[in-house]
């Protein structure tokens, strides 16, 4: 089934053009990764699925994107858009309180005031990301006292507490050593079963370990959309086949 | 539903934020309500330029006080400006680390002294020193030009070192590369570069002298004539309002409410000029 | 040879005026060791209890009622000055759009309200708090007066705090579905505390100097007060009002000991405030 539906879209800053009639969906329990060199529009179709790009000013938007059959920009709720569209960054972001303040942000924003209740979603939420035997004696210190690789995994729970379906992740391991990416790598393997992931990626290794589809964008244009292993095997496109080749970028 | 929430937050940010507009406006209407039937009952011209200030007589000139503010104030300014820029050049360019972590919060409680501890000092160690070794009372607009000088230190530094820190590394590299040594490095790429910051912390200097006002009070003599001598004591606007407000009743009040409305006009002028230097040099922030 | 001695001239020129520089930091800061050295030197010995008496009487000039005061007039002005200055320093950073007009009015008045001299505030407050508004000479005048002397510090010291506050964490905050209240109070806010702390010290220390905004709305009753319409001399007035009275010039060095202490320690706390919050960033 499609989560997302991209038809037409094209988006500005100010006078700047950077995505160019992109058309493209998004399946349910898939991982997706965009791949391309810098500059060329990923994290930027990215943020527009959550809508974030609505943050950067001069920011325009048009074309369709379809949410589950709905228009995410005819939405009135933002905020529920991105409460069911969850997001990990590039760089580790937990907020400079408590582990579990970290996690509880998320429900307590959508209403969820009970102790008890409360205790359990976190707890599920940091089992979910791997780092629950990690952090589990610890839920009172400061989510900055951990290490990187924990604070990527600490942000990853507090994306799942909010229980969303779909996880986008923009280049959540381009900060992180390398025993602490193949953490989050399996880790994302594993969510596919129950969410829908998107991720943004810089390093092509990652992006056919982990997805099932790929795809390439150049120059802000959707160059090639197509199954993982076919975009690594034998792209039909001659720029694709250079980029996964390491030929530019 | 919640858009409206988020809009009726901004709205309410807003109106707590036109607060201080309000306050301006407020302080302004207050001084021209409270200070226009004055200068229309003593004119203009006879209030601005009358070098005689006698309320018992009803004369009303504060011409005597114009000319103290600006001569304290260029007197302090004589003091203030070299010291204040040369202290800034050494804390942005000289200062070894070290040092500059004590000299800087140094500087800092300078400008957080009160002015009352500063008028003390005057009085009980400039006033004598004046008096002793140059004659006259002590009480004297050198005096107040002195004391003025050092106060105003900590507002020049601390601007003229913002500016001088805003100038782009790459100026004094460049003019090393070119055999200059540090100290022309310094005084020929980056201060010509920081001028209008330097120009900015004058003016900023300069306010902060005009409107200074217990101090002066404190070693200046406040005697209500036109301006005789260094070591003659002067009046200023600011002094003016303070000694008098206290017993003053109709139209001696609303004059003194007239000065302050003069004082105020200045102030707001060299406060667009400070705005339009410093605009100049860090850009519209 | 010529060009030799050319460059010997620029040496020698230079090496001046590095000197020169040298000697006016001496300068600036000496002149400020000399001040606080000399009131302390000679005002330490002038220190006593009777001067913390709870009454003020002609026989013991205790300082303690003023000090009271001037406790009084932080508490309240900050309760007003505070929450005001905190919103509006949330709107310019949060919400006001960059070039619009209305905000750049803003802008300028407060930069306006920044440099009024205070004696034009006390004039204010004077025709405003205490005659228009009838507080008579009363704390509360006093302390409605220096609270907006102090909003503009208040502003400026939250709004650079705001700034520095990392944009990741209100990305981090938005993709979870907050809205921009939650996110500014609970993510944005909490961080920018040491900054705004900052700030508020400054005030403090603003207020306790004040004197030419104080006399002619506060007032110069030196006891203690019965409430908020109590007129009552602030620490600062107190000491002008010794000092220019010449009678009691040995409890005027006591006053200025303790107000030159208090000054030191709200500089201390403040400059402690800010390197935690550098420290944190």
């Amino acid at each position: 089934m499609n989560k997302f539906e991209i038809t037409n879209l094209n988006l500005y800053y100010g006078d700047f053009q950077a995505l160019h009639n992109i058309n493209m969906e998004i399946q349910e329990k898939e991982v997706t990764a965009f791949i391309g060199p810098s500059g060329c529009g990923k994290t930027t179709l990215l943020k527009t699925l959550n809508r974030m790009n609505d943050l950067v000013e001069g920011c325009k938007v048009t074309g369709r994107v379809l949410f589950d059959g709905k228009d995410i920009f005819q939405v009135q709720d933002v905020n529920l858009l991105r409460k069911r569209v969850g997001m990990v960054f590039q760089k580790p972001n937990p907020f400079p309180m408590s582990v579990y303040d970290n996690i509880a942000f998320g429900p307590r924003t959508h209403g969820v005031k009970k102790k008890e209740l409360l205790d359990d979603i976190v707890e599920e939420a940091l089992v979910k990301a791997a780092v629950w035997d990690e952090v589990k004696d610890r839920l009172s210190k400061s989510a900055l006292s951990f290490s990187g690789g924990q604070q990527q995994r600490l942000c990853i729970a507090r994306a799942l507490a909010v229980k969303p379906e779909v996880l986008l992740m923009d280049e959540p391991t381009s900060a992180l050593d390398p025993i602490s990416t193949m953490k989050i790598e399996k880790l994302v393997l594993n969510l596919k079963k129950e969410y829908t992931i998107v991720i943004v990626t810089h390093n092509m290794q990652q992006a056919a370990r982990v997805s099932d589809k790929t795809a390439f964008f150049f120059l802000g244009e959707l160059v090639e959309f197509d199954k993982t292993s076919k975009i690594f095997t034998a792209p039909s496109n001659k720029k694709t086949e250079d980029y996964v080749q390491g030929r530019f970028g | 539903m919640n858009l409206q929430k988020d809009k009726f937050f901004k709205n309410s940010f807003f109106c707590i934020a036109f607060v201080s507009v309000v306050a301006v406006v407020m302080i302004c209407s207050c001084l021209f309500v409270g200070g226009m039937p004055a200068l229309e009952k003593i004119g203009v011209k006879e209030f601005l330029l009358g070098t005689k200030w006698r309320p018992s007589s009803e004369l009303y000139g504060i011409l005597p006080m114009i000319l103290g503010s600006m001569y304290v104030t260029m007197g302090a300014l004589i003091f203030g400006v070299p010291i204040g820029i040369l202290t800034a050049i050494f804390m942005a360019r000289f200062c070894p680390r070290k040092l500059y972590r004590f000299f800087k919060p140094i500087v800092e409680l300078m400008a957080g002294i009160p002015s009352v501890i500063y008028g003390f000092f005057g009085l009980v160690v400039l006033v004598p020193l004046v008096r002793d070794n140059l004659g006259g009372t002590g009480s004297s607009m050198l005096t107040a030009a002195l004391l003025l000088g050092i106060m105003i230190l900590p507002t020049i530094v601390t601007v003229a070192e913002a500016a001088l820190r805003a100038v782009p590394e790459s100026y004094y590299e460049g003019a090393l590369a070119l055999g200059a040594d540090h100290v022309r490095s310094v005084f020929f790429t980056i201060v010509p570069a920081a001028k209008s910051g330097i120009l900015a912390a004058i003016i900023l200097g300069l306010g902060r002298a005009v409107g200074e006002t217990m101090a002066v009070i404190m070693v200046a003599g406040n005697q209500t004539r036109m301006p005789q001598g260094l070591l003659e004591g002067v009046r200023t606007m600011t002094t003016n309002i303070v000694i008098e407000m206290g017993y003053a009743t109709d139209l001696h009040y609303d004059a003194l409410i007239a000065t302050a409305l003069v004082l105020f006009l200045f102030i707001v002028l060299l406060n667009l000029s400070f705005s339009y230097f410093k605009g100049r040099m860090f850009g519209n922030g | 040879m010529v060009n030799c001695l050319k460059m010997q001239a620029a040496t020698t020129a230079s090496n001046l005026l590095g000197i020169t520089v040298w000697v006016a930091a001496g300068v600036n800061i000496l002149s400020l060791i000399f001040l606080i050295g000399y009131i302390l030197a000679q005002g330490i010995s002038y220190l006593n209890w009777e001067l913390f008496a709870f009454e003020y009487t002609t026989q013991n000039v205790s300082l303690f009622p003023a000090l009271v005061n001037t406790v009084l007039i932080i508490v309240i002005a900050l309760s007003l000055a505070a929450p005001l200055g905190i919103c509006t320093a949330i709107y310019f950073v949060e919400y006001a759009k960059k070039g619009n007009k209305l905000v750049s009015v803003m802008d300028i008045t407060t930069d306006t309200l920044a440099g009024i001299p205070s004696v034009v505030y006390g004039l204010f407050g004077l025709l405003f708090f205490v005659s228009y508004l009838q507080f008579g000479y009363s704390l509360l005048a006093g302390a409605c007066t220096v609270a907006i002397m102090i909003l503009p510090v208040i502003i400026r010291t939250t709004e650079e705090a705001l700034q520095a506050v990392p944009v990741s964490y209100k990305e981090g905050s938005y993709a979870l579905g907050a809205n921009k209240l939650r996110t500014v109070f609970v993510v944005v806010l909490p961080a920018a505390v040491p900054g705004i702390l900052t700030g508020i010290i400054l005030s403090i220390g603003r207020i306790i100097g004040e004197t030419a905004a104080l006399i002619y709305t506060a007032g110069t009753v030196a006891q203690l007060p019965e409430n908020m319409f109590s007129s009552g001399r602030s620490l600062a007035v107190h000491l002008y009002v010794l000092a220019s009275e010449g009678l009691f010039m040995e409890q005027a060095f006591a006053t200025a000991v303790v107000l030159v202490i208090i000054t030191v320690i709200i500089n201390l706390a403040s400059t402690w405030m800010a390197g935690k919050l550098m420290r944190g960033n």
